[in-house]
């Protein structure tokens, strides 16, 4: 059956929505089939999740209408929209974490609580697509993953028959995003309709059946996946063309800068994090970090930092002319004032480095507030700095004086990047710069990144896309459960020897 | 030897108010209402129902009251005005958005100034010569107890000698225990706390748990400051005779870490230390006096100490508690 003859299981008709002066979406139409997975593409802050949680009842459209199997509805509530068969697995989980798996997935329904009843079904939903979910256990002791599939059983209990799923790749390892794609293509299979928001190019290519994508709000345009590419999809992304190449130019004159020997780190319940890592960072070259999320990446940085207590080891730090300083035992200030600058981004973006509820001005005052002699705070530099960081990487934002909370992830991970580079460091430390972002965004931070590495800066750059750190990196660190499982040069390095060094120590398969 | 006879029974009836007050804080506490007006609604609770009985006692005469009318229009009164202070509450923070903390403190100090403004009308009213109000007609009855009670020795002083109130205190914790833990009304409303736009996602209407737990709490913790009245003081009402019971209830709602059946035993065991002064002999030394006064608070320092420093999850406050919630927040 093509494409075409089928009737569409959702059909949403000049949907707009306005969130104050910004038109989140401006008129949009959709058309969701069965037995078909949808990738809906578009920037950060296109309005794609805005969009989708029209469907499922968090927002409710300003104008516009839906219909549902050809009958058209009004959604004013999730609930209204369990009832029609859509199901949401949002971005950030909805779960409670003190409830178990089962509480979770019956929340909000009706009738007696019977939990043993609900576990058995759980079962069953499990062993029907290949799902491994323990009712009983909490979400808190639960790993991301887990959660995720807790969260798509829960549509699937409801009954759901259109699912969708806000990047759902996001936070998972490449083994995971295998496991989920099967499981999506056997939902399908059995004639659901499947949405999926991504910003991963190869995913689109190898899940979806259609994209359909947005611009500023607006539709674009939708078509079969296998009559178009990345290239023609990123154009209608971004509204003009891009090239989709990441720059590697060649180290300048490398010289060692952070040289790290024996570092051994415990977590605060004594959990091994980092174990006799030893390695050198140069000047202008980036040092890629590669590793299965949770194996020391973060501990790693931290430590270089000086926001870490270390256990063993040492890191020091190289000037030009030769001269070594030791950073462990300096506080993360004087640290920072020697140049090692660290832009962390965490999970949720906000955790760490800027500060929610503060303006743009503001957030770039916390790296320059103690500069200075006089009683009050300087206000002119910060702003002028904030200026500049949201004109030279496009940052979308109605002022300066917007509180960060309410920028798009992409754009406050702009502005983070944008303020840390901006201090002129001589070691650039970033995790996780383009988690969550489209992938114009990426670009320019992956520029801005290599524009650091010309001038002479030693980045350190913890990535999680390892297409991406192979084409960016220019050595990459691979990291296994807290160990150096070794160290690759990025040219010519093969995805399959790093992703068996990440799971494996010391890497080589065993054939 | 210290007379356990006749300190438990007084430790009891101590510690009933304080158990009203924890159980309806802490069903207003699980749908992430932190309501500190908990306090003001207990004496809002407590003049509403001698309102209602000084009318009713007045207008046929003290000698003359129906037994179950004498009950009865106390009891709705005071729920009554301890509901509308809950709804109060509800529509500044819920409806509104306004913050918690500065509600439910203004909450408690106009509920203390509307228990002490009406309270010294009626005493004018009474034209008493004393500053107190006397039901002693409607109390009798809130006291009555079982009439076996005083022919069974030592366990009838300890486990029958209270009035209905003090049984319905236990019996509503053991309840609302019950529906936390077992019923999906529980579970829900344990989610809203934990997570509004979880629940809401789930299809759970937010709003409406959040009122129904808070109005409902505060009728609870009304019932607190009514039982003081018609059972602890037979009857007798005085400005800012309540005192800080209702900050004490809130200290028992961590005290308990939200579990209502743990509110039974705790509530005893705080309304003990809050009189323990009185059975320990401390001879004319008032300093020493005000030291044991200070138990309660120091007991509860501990468990919060204690309690996280075990960390555990579950003996956490709610996640959102304290957090207005609106869908479309971005």
């Amino acid at each position: 059956m093509s494409l075409d003859n089928k009737t569409a299981a959702v059909k949403m008709r000049n949907i707009t929505k306005r969130f104050g002066p910004v038109l989140a979406n401006d008129r949009v139409w959709l058309d969701i089939y069965r037995g078909e997975i949808l990738a809906l593409l578009g920037e950060n802050g296109s309005g794609k999740t805005t969009l989708m949680n029209m469907l499922s009842g968090i927002y409710f459209p300003d104008e516009g209408s839906i219909s549902i199997d050809g009958r058209d509805v009004v959604i004013r509530s999730p609930k209204d929209a369990f009832d029609l068969g859509i199901g949401m697995i949002h971005q950030h989980f909805k779960l409670v974490d003190v409830l178990t798996a089962a509480e979770n997935i019956v929340l909000g329904l009706e009738g007696k609580l019977d939990l043993k009843a609900a576990s058995a079904k759980i079962r069953e939903i499990c062993d029907a697509y290949g799902f491994e979910v323990d009712p009983n256990q909490k979400i808190y002791d639960m790993s991301v993953s887990q959660k995720q599939t807790v969260e798509i059983v829960k549509v699937l209990y409801r009954g759901a028959d259109i699912l969708i799923l806000d990047e759902p790749t996001a936070v998972l390892t490449p083994q995971e995003t295998d496991r989920l794609f099967a499981v999506l293509r056997n939902m399908r299979d059995a004639g659901k309709a499947i949405v999926i928001i991504t910003h991963k190019m190869h995913e689109v290519e190898a899940l979806s059946d259609r994209v359909a994508i947005l611009r500023h709000g607006q539709f674009i345009g939708d078509m079969p996946t296998k009559k178009t590419n990345a290239q023609e999809m990123t154009n209608m992304m971004v509204g003009h063309a891009v090239t989709l190449n990441i720059d590697r130019p060649d180290p300048v004159n490398p010289k060692p800068r952070i040289e790290v020997r024996g570092l051994t780190v415990r977590s605060i319940d004594g959990i091994l994090k980092l174990d006799d890592v030893s390695f050198t960072a140069n000047s202008g070259e980036i040092l890629g970090i590669a590793g299965i999320s949770g194996c020391g990446q973060k501990e790693l940085l931290e430590s270089i930092a000086g926001l870490q207590p270390v256990e063993a080891g040492s890191i020091s730090y190289i000037e030009d002319d030769g001269r070594r300083e030791e950073l462990i035992g300096k506080d993360p200030l004087s640290i920072a004032e020697m140049g090692v600058s660290l832009s962390f981004v965490p999970e949720d973006r906000l955790g760490m480095g800027l500060v929610a509820n503060m303006d743009l001005a503001d957030n770039m005052m916390l790296r320059s507030f103690r500069k200075g002699h006089s009683l009050f705070t300087d206000r002119r530099t910060p702003k002028e700095l904030a200026q500049a960081v949201v004109q030279n990487l496009e940052v979308s934002t109605p002022g300066i004086s917007t509180p960060v909370r309410r920028l798009s992830g992409g754009n406050v991970q702009k502005v983070l990047v944008g303020r840390e580079i901006s201090s002129a460091p001589t070691v650039l430390l970033t995790a996780y710069a383009v988690r969550g972002l489209d992938i114009n965004s990426s670009y320019t931070i992956y520029d801005l990144i290599n524009r650091q590495k010309r001038n002479g800066v030693a980045v350190i750059y913890v990535g999680e896309d390892l297409d991406v750190l192979l084409e960016l990196a220019d050595r990459i660190l691979v990291l296994c459960g807290g160990k150096v499982s070794g160290i690759v040069p990025g040219r010519g390095a093969s995805k399959r020897d790093v992703g068996m060094m990440m799971t494996k120590l010391g890497g080589r398969a065993d054939e | 030897m210290f007379d356990f006879v006749s300190f438990i029974p007084r430790a009891v009836m101590q510690g009933i108010p304080l158990l009203f007050g924890s159980t309806g804080e802490t069903l207003t506490e699980k749908s992430g209402n932190l309501n500190l007006g908990i306090p003001g609604i207990m004496y809002v609770g407590a003049i509403s129902g001698v309102m209602g009985a000084f009318t009713y006692e007045q207008s046929v005469g003290a000698a003359n009251v129906n037994g179950f009318l004498a009950v009865a229009i106390p009891l709705f009164c005071c729920l009554l005005g301890s509901f509308l202070m809950g709804l109060l509450y509800c529509f500044l923070t819920v409806s509104l958005r306004a913050n918690q903390n500065v509600t439910g403190l203004a909450l408690t100090t106009f509920g203390v100034g509307f228990g002490n403004f009406f309270g010294g009308s009626l005493i004018k009213l009474s034209g008493s010569d004393v500053p107190a109000i006397v039901l002693s007609a409607t109390s009798s009855y809130f006291r009555r107890t079982l009439p076996i009670s005083g022919s069974t020795g030592w366990f009838g002083k300890v486990f029958l000698s209270y009035g209905f109130l003090a049984y319905l205190a236990v019996v509503i914790a053991l309840v609302a225990a019950y529906i936390l833990k077992r019923t999906r009304v529980g579970l829900h409303l344990r989610a809203v706390g934990e997570s509004p736009n979880t629940a809401d996602a789930a299809g759970i209407n937010v709003g409406r748990y959040k009122y129904a737990a808070t109005c409902i709490g505060s009728m609870i913790a009304g019932l607190g400051g009514l039982y003081y009245i018609m059972d602890y003081t037979s009857g007798i009402w005085s400005s800012d005779a309540f005192g800080d019971r209702g900050w004490l209830a809130i200290a028992l709602v961590i005290f308990t870490v939200w579990r209502p059946n743990v509110g039974v035993l705790a509530s005893f065991l705080f309304g003990g230390l809050y009189i323990l002064h009185m059975y320990i002999p401390s001879g004319m030394n008032l300093a020493v006096k005000e030291l044991y006064k200070m138990l309660p608070y120091v007991v509860t320092i501990i468990v919060l100490v204690i309690s996280s420093m075990r960390n555990k999850r579950e003996n956490q406050p709610p996640a959102s508690l304290g957090l207005p919630y609106f869908r479309e927040e971005r």
